[in-house]
């Protein structure tokens, strides 16, 4: 018989769809927030977002040339590996689709970078096809540094930590190099409907 | 430890409840025995699972709070209570119960022995649990990196190990601060305030130093502090942050 945890209840959220919170998650209003060291502040002026790597030539975007690409909003579902799923967040971005167009490759896979060191690792395929943004605005504002402004990858299929804050590029590659989190033993894919939290899961 | 290694997969295993000890008026300690724990690093967290019966389940991860030399694995809960998973942890839990859990998880807000110093260890309410898992490890394994603790908590009340972290501070060459930021009782001579730059200034070594730093709070808690530090010339490298709660 499956183990029961005497007296336990729960609290279950009336509020909340089941049917958009993956596994063993809860729906949470807060946006709680999760980062490895201090919160990186790069001036505008200085800030630029590059795709380098296995393309017939690297591009790269000022903060005034990536403010006047084509922005979208979003309403996405997101959900951390720390259990909380935060439903219907609106986000402002340029999708990587438009990033990515006319760039021609052979990469299957993405390494994404950012200021402070951080890493992250997924499929091409899983940030092409209108499944993933540069976010620069959240809720209406500018992206607050804490959430990873001024611009974060946004990729809500997948666990949170995929959606590198403070993002400044996109590395293409053939082979697929695990990132921050996914070498210390997090899944290296994060899919929160397979609850892919650790290695192995 | 071999099979868990070749499995590469955390697996869910019952522990039972060996003890609780209750820390402060709002937090306890459970004392666990896991059957099959392959050992952590001071630092890590586990996740926790409870299931209802009719199988509703709900998972949190908590910090751990006993070093790896400690013969028990211990977790120290701070009951919020608008929560789901700490009040049933907190107020529900007997001794002899068991409860769900895998780990250990983490590998970069972790200190051991081989990482060196100077240690600063920066707490904020419960943000003490992984931290003092580090100071205890330091004292198990007879380190002798130097180690600096800034705790900040609301009251004396509320301070987590209270007994021990004075201990340390006075049996051992641990300089532990604590700041209190709402209530102080009479005659207190700590810190009284909220942490701040001039207080982060105060307690760290210099930035030549080089000193590994590890912050746990809440997220204002540790946002002031890190940028505190990388303000005064700190390493963000070496500037290890976990935040919990809401912003």
């Amino acid at each position: 018989m499956a183990f029961i945890s005497r007296g336990f209840r729960g609290r279950r959220r009336e509020d909340a769809d089941p049917s958009r919170v993956p596994p063993g998650q809860y729906v949470t209003s807060d946006f709680p927030v999760l980062s490895a060291g201090p919160t990186p502040h790069t001036p505008l002026d200085r800030w630029d977002f590059r795709i380098v790597g296995e393309v017939d030539e690297p591009r790269t975007w000022t903060w005034d040339e990536f403010q006047a690409a084509p922005h979208e909003t979003v309403t996405v579902d997101i959900h951390c590996v720390t259990k909380w799923s935060k439903l219907d967040t609106t986000w402002t971005g340029v999708s990587v689709d438009t990033l990515l167009d006319g760039v021609a490759t052979s990469a299957g896979y993405v390494l994404a970078f950012s200021d402070g060191g951080y890493t992250t690792n997924l499929p091409l395929a899983d940030i092409t096809g209108g499944k993933a943004w540069i976010a620069d605005g959240y809720a209406g504002e500018p992206l607050d540094p804490e959430h990873g402004g001024p611009a974060r990858l946004l990729v809500p299929h997948l666990y949170f930590w995929k959606s590198a804050k403070w993002v400044r590029g996109l590395e293409l590659r053939r082979d697929d190099q695990p990132g921050f989190w996914e070498g210390y033993g997090y899944h290296n894919y994060g899919d929160p409907w397979k609850e892919q939290r650790y290695a192995g899961d | 430890m071999e099979r868990a290694a070749l499995r590469g997969r955390l697996s869910w295993q019952l522990a039972t409840v060996v003890e609780l000890v209750e820390q402060t008026r709002r937090t306890k300690s459970i004392v666990l025995d896991p059957p099959d724990w392959t050992g952590h690093r001071a630092g890590q967290h586990v996740d926790v699972r409870l299931t209802a019966d009719d199988g509703y389940q709900a998972q949190r991860s908590y910090s751990i709070a006993s070093a790896p030399e400690d013969g028990h694995l211990e977790l120290t809960v701070e009951r919020l209570d608008d929560g789901e998973v700490s009040p049933y942890l907190v107020d529900d839990l007997r001794s002899g119960d068991q409860l769900e859990l895998r780990g250990p998880i983490g590998g970069y807000f972790v200190w051991e022995r081989s990482l060196g110093g100077p240690l600063l260890l920066i707490g904020g309410g419960s943000g003490i649990v992984p931290l003092r898992a580090m100071l205890r490890h330091h004292l198990a394994t007879a380190s002798d990196v130097p180690v600096r603790m800034l705790y900040s908590a609301r009251s004396l009340d509320e301070v987590i190990y209270r007994e021990e972290l004075m201990r340390a501070g006075a049996e051992h060459a641990v300089d532990v601060r604590f700041t209190l930021t709402r209530k102080q009782p009479a005659g207190w001579d700590g810190y009284a305030r909220r942490i701040d730059r001039d207080l982060i200034g105060e307690v760290a070594w210099p930035a030549g130093d080089r000193p590994l730093v590890y912050i746990c709070g809440p997220t204002a808690f540790v946002e002031t502090a890190a940028e505190a530090l990388v303000g005064l010339g700190h390493e963000p490298g070496r500037v290890r942050t976990e935040r919990f709660g809401p912003t």
